[in-house]
């Protein structure tokens, strides 16, 4: 009970303590995820020390490895950013999925077909912007969607994100496989043509495919947190996430709030879509998207829905992506069990209860109310 | 007279509580034993415990001189124990039959036997004179029915030992004295009853005798005919306590609030308010009085903008706020102590500071230009802590960590810290501690002499009429009269909360 | 389940026949489009209603389940797995090597229950949350299997997939199936039937049983039934695990009854589609099962157009896009959930962990 009047007294300890605090479950849970992950791969006959070690070099070994983990964690962050601060608002967007879909597909079609269309050369001050926050945009509107329908139907967000995320996945099918498929005669591929080099966001070191898009992702994540906890727009979001019923006691309007909420979150994912596009793929294909819904919610919920955590949490598995293939080439464990020991983490973070049981920690927070029944 | 439960040195811990520290209590056969305590004295977690739904840290029950040992509510109901629970613990989409028969269910080829259950409870209905619909739906009972429900539930199992929790919290008057009928009816019938009550009154005209606990220890068993109403709150709080409100005459001024016809429906779209006019004045308190659920909450809803009527007007300071959102009528002027503040009044999760700015947060000082300013909203909540004695660690500590008297003062701090013209408080002293009711009523009194309105909506009577100048009793939906405070005794009162129609005194109006 | 809802799902049911019959009735009689319509249309909607049923037992109880994608997709694997394993390596014969599939199925079911219930009731996770993990995990593990067991060098089937035994065998009823055209109908594949069957027990079970009773008082309202000696706990681990087994039935369908093979991710959203089939039959068997038929139906639609593509005329071109039609079904998800058609109550104490 006294740890708030210190953080007062003494705000450098107190602040340390808290990031200690905050810290301990989910480093626990990462630990316990791969130590049944080890078990796992020696159930499948490979040495997990060996794995581990390779996993580690792939991820940080080189300079090559470090600026290739940073471009995994760069759409990682941005959509955990989404679905951490739809968590804020009480909502669970399992959507980020599609609107990151979207996002890539409006970027990529800024970046290649715009210029055709008005007859002229953007130049890429104007342009990059331009496909970026149309892509966030395409993803608002995509997410602000399901946040209507909650809104003021009462149609629960979680089965309408599904629902979405498969509407997107066959919608982006047809475009990639008919009207933007890249016409090159050689191409079998659902995927669009590539973007015109003035949206191409450039790389920050010559010869490493890092590029601006990650330093973006930190500087979104810090707005964030200013949004969330520095705002009047901010307490209305949380306030609508912890306690509906007293928001609209208080006066907000809950019902805008929610689909601005949604919004909010789909322009992040929207951004993640962009950003894949704009500064490192340079053209959408399918499958590009595929997967990053639950990574994202596996993300956000380890990073606490903190966008500080949401960032670490990135970076965490980021590395894990990028490791698992020299992990592979060591061990000829398929990089598929990174899934496996990603969905342990989640298992152990939601369920902390587990880890504090296993290491005997006791409860320290409150339990924080994350989603809500169907009663509409 | 034989003792058929005793209960020995029991002890439960919760986590930062003591709830029962070493109680002693025992039940003779054929008696109504009364439990007295204020709210968090323990009462219901000693019952709890011998209803086996917690298990004593220490301790020894016994029923019939033999020792027990209780798991689970089952093992109780297997010794005759039966309990009635404050807030009922009935199934309200299951049939009056369905809800009795429950856990222990009659079946034929195995398949539920409706029947024979229906039988055997109207058999119970007319042997207690409990009359009631086995095929109803629970649901769509009234509160005092489904108050028989629950004690056929306990017969159905032959309960010898009947616990009642604070069961006359939702009933009339004159519901209680039918119920007092009906237990008076089972104990000579050979059941014996423990009757759990923060009303002296009641005591005092139904037990034979009388246990009273205090934080968690019994501090001492009296007989009605040793003891005064006075005696008792004294021996339940732990000090002299004052059972008036002191307050002087009220200088009503301009009317404030005037409502004209107001009709709002419930969630179910049912009208539960049924076209009702009143006014209140500046300096005055008008009181609510009626049995819960007869609209009250609904009404109050409807004024404060949290729920839209379909008709009628509501004219606040001056301007109509008919529909209004509840932002505009705070703006205007209106103060609100919700019902339920857990559910409206409070985010349980945020700092004590950050609850106390739950309505103004976007007005300077606390929000320029969209920016939150943590000075403000820290030098207010310090200022309001020490004003309103809100007894919290810190203004950062979260507001679920607080006592339910601090909850409620966190709320009254915020409401009453703005400048506003009409307080409307629903429940306001619900589930609190006499220190804390005595607080607040004496907050209601000085905001009524400082001029402002006072709309006051309670369940219970001796509140109403100990605060208000005026009383509206409301029953299905509609105010059945509204009459001076002083000229009203609280028999007159139970009959028109009952629905019973006024004589002799004009039909309701402003 | 009342009349209104009844009325809506006859109607789509009907519009989305009445679309084939009229783009393919000038080239194949509209009694024989009908009839393939249905047999099609009741075939589909198996996991569909096997899956509502899951959700069912687990949100009477209280314990709301998102996870039943997850759940299907585990046991569509396993059970395929566990059909190989007996066909290839101990040389069963097909018929019992699928049979074992469809228990092993069920098994995976009821295990992956095991854990949502261990979550949700033991330790009182976010049941919305715990389902998500449920989903994660079987994306990962499948994946992961399936490229361990068959795609790598040196694994157990050296890098090829085996040939699976087959399918399930179609079942006909005698007289029924003997009816010339529409006889096609009542010839479907054992999981189809073991699913209508189901619903007609379910229904009974939960509302003619001592089991039923305190399984819908347990999601209804914990407390009052903890207050008369029922174990709560114990009744919503029962349910989940149960929900789960039917889970597991209806990921059986994919990989043992559907096509012989296994493919990631291959249950589709049929498990959230069910979810909401189930929300829509507000909570009853026959409701659950009648919604499960309009997205059979929509499924149906999808399929059977294939045969009539080049028939659709150039107004309706946009049925052509097959990526189009097949939104048919995830679009009516969404359209039912605003509760147009009726508001939706769900058990009251669904989603609550129970404290005692």
């Amino acid at each position: 009970m006294q740890s708030s009047e210190e953080r007062f007294s003494n705000p450098i300890l107190g602040l340390l303590r808290a990031a200690a605090n905050a810290l301990l479950v989910p480093l626990l849970a990462v630990l316990t995820a791969m130590i049944i992950g080890g078990i796992v791969i020696a159930l499948a006959k490979g040495d997990p020390f060996y794995a581990y070690v390779g996993l580690f070099q792939g991820a940080f070994g080189s300079p090559k490895a470090l600026s290739e983990t940073a471009v995994w964690a760069t759409p990682y962050i941005f959509a955990g950013l989404a679905v951490a601060l739809a968590f804020k608002g009480g909502l669970f967007n399992i959507g980020a999925e599609g609107q990151l879909a979207f996002g890539a597909v409006m970027a990529a079609w800024i970046g290649y077909a715009l210029p055709g269309v008005l007859g002229i050369d953007l130049p890429a001050i104007i342009h990059i912007p331009l496909a970026v926050g149309l892509g966030a945009l395409t993803g608002a509107l995509w997410a602000a969607i399901p946040g209507f329908l909650k809104a003021y139907t009462g149609g629960h967000e979680v089965i309408n994100t599904i629902m979405m995320n498969y509407i997107a996945l066959n919608l982006t099918s047809f475009l990639l496989n008919a009207p933007m498929k890249d016409p090159n005669p050689d191409n079998v591929i659902a995927r669009t043509p590539l973007i015109a080099e003035s949206a191409r966001m450039p790389i920050i070191f010559e010869g490493f495919r890092l590029h601006w898009g990650f330093l973006l992702a930190l500087g979104v994540a810090f707005l964030i947190w200013l949004l969330l906890w520095k705002t009047t727009m901010g307490y209305e979001i949380r306030t609508v996430g912890a306690n509906p019923d007293a928001a609209k006691y208080a006066g907000i309007n809950v019902k805008r709030t929610i689909v601005l909420t949604m919004a909010l979150s789909g322009l992040l994912a929207g951004l993640a879509g962009a950003i894949e596009v704009t500064g490192l793929n340079y053209r959408h294909e399918l499958g590009f998207s595929i997967g990053y819904g639950f990574d994202a919610i596996a993300i956000a919920l380890l990073g606490k829905t903190h966008p500080a955590g949401v960032v670490l949490a990135a970076i965490l598995f980021a590395a894990m992506r990028n490791g698992a293939t020299r992990m592979q080439f060591l061990t000829q464990i398929p990089v598929d069990v990174i899934s496996v020991i990603q969905a342990l983490i989640l298992l152990f973070v939601a369920a902390d209860a587990i880890i504090r049981y296993i290491y005997r920690i006791r409860a320290r927070e409150e339990r924080v109310v994350l989603t809500r029944g169907w009663g509409g | 007279m034989t003792i058929v439960l005793e209960a020995k040195n029991i002890t439960k811990q919760f986590p930062g509580v003591l709830a029962n520290d070493n109680v002693d209590f025992d039940l003779r056969q054929g008696e109504i034993h009364a439990m007295l305590g204020e709210n968090g004295a323990g009462k219901t977690t000693l019952m709890n415990i011998i209803y086996g739904l917690y298990r004593p840290d220490a301790g020894q029950v016994s029923v019939d001189g033999q020792p027990i040992v209780i798991h689970s509510p089952k093992d109780s109901i297997q010794h005759g124990i039966g309990m009635v629970h404050q807030h009922f613990m009935l199934i309200p989409v299951f049939s009056v039959a369905e809800n009795i028969m429950l856990g222990d269910e009659t079946t034929r080829y195995g398949a539920l036997d409706r029947k024979t259950v229906a039988q055997r409870v109207r058999e119970l209905s007319h042997q207690y004179g409990l009359d009631v619909d086995p095929h109803a739906l629970v649901g769509q009972l009234p509160v005092g029915l489904q108050q028989r429900v629950e004690i056929i539930k306990t017969l159905y199992r032959d309960a010898k030992i009947l616990i009642l929790d604070e069961p006359t919290a939702v009933l009339t008057p004159q519901e209680a004295e039918d119920l007092f009928r009906i237990m008076r009816e089972l104990t000579e019938k050979g059941v014996s009853i423990i009757f759990i009550t923060h009303k002296l009154k009641e005591v005092l005209a139904v037990a034979d005798r009388i246990t009273v606990m205090r934080a968690g220890k019994v501090v001492g068993t009296v007989k009605p005919k040793e003891t005064s109403e006075k005696k008792l709150a004294a021996l339940m709080v732990g000090r002299e306590v004052i059972l008036k409100v002191e307050k002087g005459r009220a200088k009503p001024g301009a009317e404030v609030l005037k409502v004209d016809g107001l009709k709002v429906h419930d969630k179910r779209g049912l009208e539960s308010v049924s076209g009702v006019s009143f006014s209140v004045r500046a300096g005055e308190v008008l009181g609510i009085a009626g049995v819960q659920g007869n609209g009250q909450t609904e009404l109050v809803e409807a004024l404060t903008g949290l729920t839209h009527s379909p008709g009628g007007q509501v004219w606040f300071a001056g301007s109509d706020v008919t529909n209004r959102m509840p932002r505009t009528i705070t703006e205007t002027g209106m103060a609100h102590i919700p019902e339920d503040r857990l559910r409206h009044g409070l985010v349980l999760s945020y700092a004590v500071a950050d609850n106390m700015v739950l309505n103004t947060y976007y007005l300077p000082p606390f929000g320029v230009g969209g920016i939150l300013q943590p000075k403000a909203i820290d030098a207010n909540a310090r200022k309001l802590v020490q004003e309103f004695d809100v007894r919290t660690p810190s203004p950062y500590v979260p507001t679920s960590k607080l006592s339910g008297g601090n909850q409620q003062k966190v709320i009254v701090a915020r409401e009453l810290s703005r400048e506003v013209k009409l307080l409307i408080a629903n429940q306001p002293t619900r589930g609190l501690d006499v220190g804390s009711i005595e607080y607040i009523h004496k907050e209601i009194v000085a905001m009524r002499d400082r001029g402002l309105g006072v709309l006051l909506v309670s369940a219970e009577l001796d509140e109403i009429m100990a605060l208000s100048d005026r009383i509206a009793v409301m029953y299905r939906g509609q105010i059945v009269t509204i009459a001076e405070a002083g000229k009203v005794t609280r028999e007159q009162l139970g009959l028109w909360m009952a629905g019973a129609h006024p004589e002799g005194l004009s039909h309701p109006h402003t | 389940m009342d009349w209104r809802r009844f009325g809506f799902i006859a109607l789509i049911i009907a519009i989305l026949f009445s679309v084939v019959v009229l783009i393919g009735k000038a080239q194949i009689s509209p009694l024989i489009i009908i009839t393939s319509m249905m047999a099609t249309t009741i075939a589909v909607a198996t996991p569909l209603t096997l899956g509502a049923l899951s959700g069912l037992y687990c949100e009477r109880a209280g314990v709301v389940n998102i996870g039943i994608e997850g759940m299907m997709l585990a046991a569509a694997f396993f059970g395929w797995l566990a059909a190989i394993y007996m066909n290839t390596i101990f040389l069963f014969a097909p018929m019992p090597s699928l049979i074992v599939g469809v228990i092993a199925a069920i098994l995976t079911g009821g295990l992956f229950a095991l854990l949502h219930a261990a979550l949700s009731v033991t330790f009182k996770v976010d049941q919305i949350i715990g389902g998500t993990v449920i989903n994660i995990l079987a994306v990962g593990i499948t994946g992961f299997l399936n490229r361990q067991l068959f795609f790598e060098k040196g694994s157990i089937f050296g890098g090829n997939v085996p040939h699976a035994p087959g399918v399930l065998p179609r079942i006909d009823i005698p007289i029924l199936a003997d009816i010339p055209v529409i006889g096609r109908i009542f010839d479907q594949q054992p999981i189809t039937w073991a699913a209508i069957l189901l619903v007609f027990v379910t229904h009974i079970v939960l509302f003619y049983t001592r089991w039923g009773l305190r399984t819908r008082a347990v999601g209804e309202h914990p407390r009052a039934a903890d207050t008369v000696g029922i174990n709560v706990f114990y009744m919503r681990y029962a349910n989940v695990i149960i929900g789960g087994m039917m889970a597991g039935l209806g990921g059986a369908y994919f990989t043992l009854e559907s096509v012989p093979s296994f493919e990631p991710l291959m249950t589709n959203g049929r498990g959230f589609i069910a979810l909401a089939a189930m929300i829509f039959g507000n909570w009853t068997p026959f409701g659950a099962w009648a919604a499960a038929l309009v997205f059979g139906a929509a499924q149906a639609l999808q399929i059977n157009m294939q045969f009539f593509r080049e028939a659709i005329p150039p107004q309706l071109a946009i049925l052509q896009i097959s990526y189009v039609v097949g939104l048919t079904p995830y679009i009516l998800t969404m359209l039912i959930l605003t509760g147009i058609i009726g508001k939706n109550i769900p058990p009251a104490a669904d989603g609550q962990p129970y404290e005692k």
